[in-house]
């Protein structure tokens, strides 16, 4: 199984989430992460999936994204030349035996503390998932109280974009 | 000029071509019916005894005419009604426009009385549906709805309007008719790997889907036949692609398909697809199915490629255009090793032969294409008698078989064979069976109403036949709830529909009442006895391999 993140264009309509949704849980893709977010162009929003897979299966959650109607652009991104990032907000349980080293670890991997109690604190990471992956691991022994993810957002390097180049 | 919501509706109809329209009126589409009413010289509507009725007939329309088929109904119940019509429409690929009435945008969400959220019921059954927001929106989007339902590969859209919408006013101005998607050949390279594909085959067989109808490949699928010397099979959607009688036809394959066929089709090492989805009724195992063959795969939409059998090739194009470009690329073949093998088991099953003196479902049907013209649209329900049709119905004409392929949808027939009726001006013939028009057999009072000419022969078993089958196949004989033991007279029944029709037991008699019922102004019910434990053979057991078939009983 691989993991394969697709950047689509779609026509920022109502219920147009929901038709990309739809179809995916219809032909039952494995969806690990989705983000959907506005874009330059009013009229558009950008979705990023995270998918795992085959390669055939990909294909096919390809060739059915280009049969809806609203998806104006489909694009793999590929990890050699593109950029993903992700935004972790992860709760643990703050005490005086472990505070140092929760703090090493947040040093470690540059993540920020954006709230600070007692009895725990809220650290943000931004970075790619793996790295997010590696970062929750760390933490797992201090007593994690709750985690949120964002999913991942991507973009391509240099100056190609998705509207630009595979217009459907 | 300012118009009314509805106005703009019926006009926008009557600019995308659209002459007929199927439906039921009700409460929040009654600005509609209205506008109906007022422009009644130009657009005509059919009304059905229901609502899945009407979706039917919008469906039989469409396949028979090439045409969108257009429905109307109102919200809640109505809308739902049509949920199985739509979904028989999306997986047969055929164009159809559904319009449906809601309640008001101010009280949308609040499930007021007859409100339901069909463009959720229905997002996964439709090609594309929109709900309208505003007035200012509504003409482009039938217009839209006209090009998604017809372009590439054709299904069913849907448009909800609520009631506020149908009553404010705004500016129309009279457009154009719908226009397709420009249509587009496979890209070059893939035709040329094609092509050195079937160069090098030795026993290429062509499959012909339904796509070979809706993109009217006809004729470049017999040049391709002829060239490379292959015969040609098909899915049930495919029937009356090409003329039945053609030397290269060899009809059907698949699960229920004819015996040379589904043989040649196993034994290909070569198949070249055209718009059919390689459904596990038509390739039997896929597994085994796949061994020692290449699969050229053409078809319009890109998802079917390698999404159930790996295709060597796929080819995303137009058929037609696309045939076009291979046929040039293409050597002249002479086969005789294969068209010799093709003889012999066109031999083989000529030995399989039917009884022609009694009564049974070949015979019945052998007798009914006596009477048909190339022009005559035969539907079908679904079931043994659907098997029987598509196994021995004889066709010139391309789209004058109409059946539910994908969803094998029962009841599907009368309003399919209305709608046929009405969009060809033909006489149409329904095939049905006791257990099909049981479900919407109501639509009598519709073909009556609007004398319809129109044949329904009702292979009467008593029994639901294809069940029943299975069961005796394959469930030691326990026949859990699929005898039926009913009283319905139906010839009773079609006098008190206003209709007319007559019970036969023998060959004469059906021969006599086929005979009244081409002559008879509105619907002829001909209840046709045959026996329960008649089966279709041949038959690929569920999993089994085509070269594996079950051509009669007891093997």
């Amino acid at each position: 199984m691989n993991r394969y993140t697709v950047a689509v264009l779609v026509r920022n309509q109502y219920g147009v989430l929901n038709r990309v949704t739809s179809m995916f849980r219809r032909r039952q893709f494995n969806i690990s992460a989705l983000t959907v977010s506005q874009t330059e162009v009013p009229e558009l929003s950008s979705i990023t999936v995270l998918f795992d897979g085959e390669e055939l299966n990909k294909e096919q959650l390809i060739n059915q994204l280009y049969k809806l109607p609203d998806v104006t652009s489909i694009k793999e991104l590929k990890s050699e030349n593109s950029i993903s990032r992700e935004l972790l907000l992860i709760k643990v349980a703050n005490s005086a035996e472990t505070r140092e080293e929760i703090r090493a670890a947040a040093d470690a991997f540059d993540a920020k503390t954006v709230d600070y109690t007692r009895d725990a604190i809220i650290l943000q990471m931004t970075g790619e998932s793996q790295r997010i992956d590696s970062f929750i691991n760390l933490l797992r022994d201090f007593g994690i109280l709750e985690i949120c993810r964002t999913g991942i957002v991507s973009l391509e390097r240099g100056d190609v974009t998705i509207s630009k180049e595979t217009n459907i | 000029m300012k118009l009314t919501g509805s106005d703009i509706l019926v006009k926008t109809l009557i600019e995308q071509g659209c002459d007929v329209v199927f439906g039921y009126p009700g409460g929040q589409i009654l600005n509609v019916y209205d506008s109906l009413y007022k422009y009644s010289d130009e657009i005509r509507h059919v009304l059905s005894a229901h609502e899945q009725g009407a979706a039917h007939a919008a469906d039989g329309y469409a396949r028979a005419t090439g045409r969108p088929g257009v429905v109307m109904a109102t919200s809640g119940p109505g809308a739902t009604n049509l949920v199985t019509g739509i979904a028989t429409a999306m997986l047969d690929s055929v164009p159809m426009v559904a319009i449906t009435g809601n309640v008001s945008s101010a009280v949308i969400g609040s499930d007021s009385f007859q409100e339901i959220d069909i463009t959720g019921v229905t997002l996964p059954i439709t090609k594309h549906n929109y709900f309208v927001g505003s007035v200012e929106d509504l003409a482009d989007t039938v217009r839209e709805a006209f090009t998604i339902a017809t372009s590439g590969r054709p299904g069913p859209v849907l448009i909800d309007i609520p009631k506020d919408v149908q009553t404010a006013k705004c500016e129309y101005k009279k457009g154009g008719k719908y226009k397709q998607y420009e249509k587009f050949a496979a890209k070059d390279i893939r035709i040329r790997e094609a092509a050195e594909f079937i160069n090098l085959s030795k026993r290429p067989y062509i499959y012909v889907g339904g796509g070979v109808i809706s993109s009217d490949a006809s004729e470049e699928a017999l040049a391709l036949a002829d060239l490379i010397d292959a015969p040609i099979g098909c899915s049930l959607m495919g029937i009356s692609a090409v003329p039945t009688d053609h030397p290269r036809f060899l009809g059907m394959q698949g699960m229920h398909g004819r015996y040379a066929s589904s043989i040649a089709f196993s034994e290909a090492d070569c198949i070249i697809a055209l718009g059919g989805r390689f459904n596990d009724r038509v390739t039997g195992n896929r597994e085994k199915f796949v061994k020692n063959k290449s699969i050229i795969h053409i078809d319009i939409d890109g998802s079917e490629l390698s999404k159930n059998v790996p295709d060597s090739v796929g080819l995303r194009g137009d058929l037609k255009l696309t045939l076009d470009k291979l046929l040039k690329l293409l050597k002249a073949k002479k086969l005789p090793a294969w068209r010799s093998r093709i003889k012999e088991l066109k031999k083989e099953e000529e030995a399989l032969t039917f009884d022609k003196k009694t009564l049974n479902p070949h015979s019945a049907i052998d007798v009914l294409n006596g009477f048909l013209s190339e022009n005559t649209p035969v539907a079908t329900d679904v079931g043994q008698h659907q098997m029987w049709a598509a196994q021995d119905l004889k066709f010139k004409t391309k789209r004058r078989f109409i059946s539910s392929g994908g969803l094998g949808t029962m009841g599907f027939g009368m309003g399919a064979a209305i709608g046929a009726s009405v969009g060809t001006g033909e006489r149409a013939v329904l095939i049905t069976g006791d257990g099909s028009f049981g479900m919407n057999l109501n639509e009598l009072a519709t073909a009556v109403t609007y004398k319809i000419p129109l044949v329904v022969l009702i292979m009467n078993n008593g029994v639901l036949g294809m069940v029943r089958q299975w069961q005796t196949l394959f469930f030691d004989r326990h026949y859990s709830n699929t005898t039926l033991g009913r009283k319905t007279d139906f010839t009773a029944l079609a006098r008190a529909f206003g209709a007319d029709g007559e019970k036969v037991s023998t060959l004469p008699g059906l021969r006599k009442a086929l005979k009244t019922a081409f002559s008879h102004e509105g619907p002829y019910v001909i209840d046709c006895a045959i026996g329960m434990d008649e089966m279709v053979f041949p038959m690929v057991p569920p999993g089994g391999s085509l070269d594996n078939l079950i051509v009669r009983r007891g093997e």
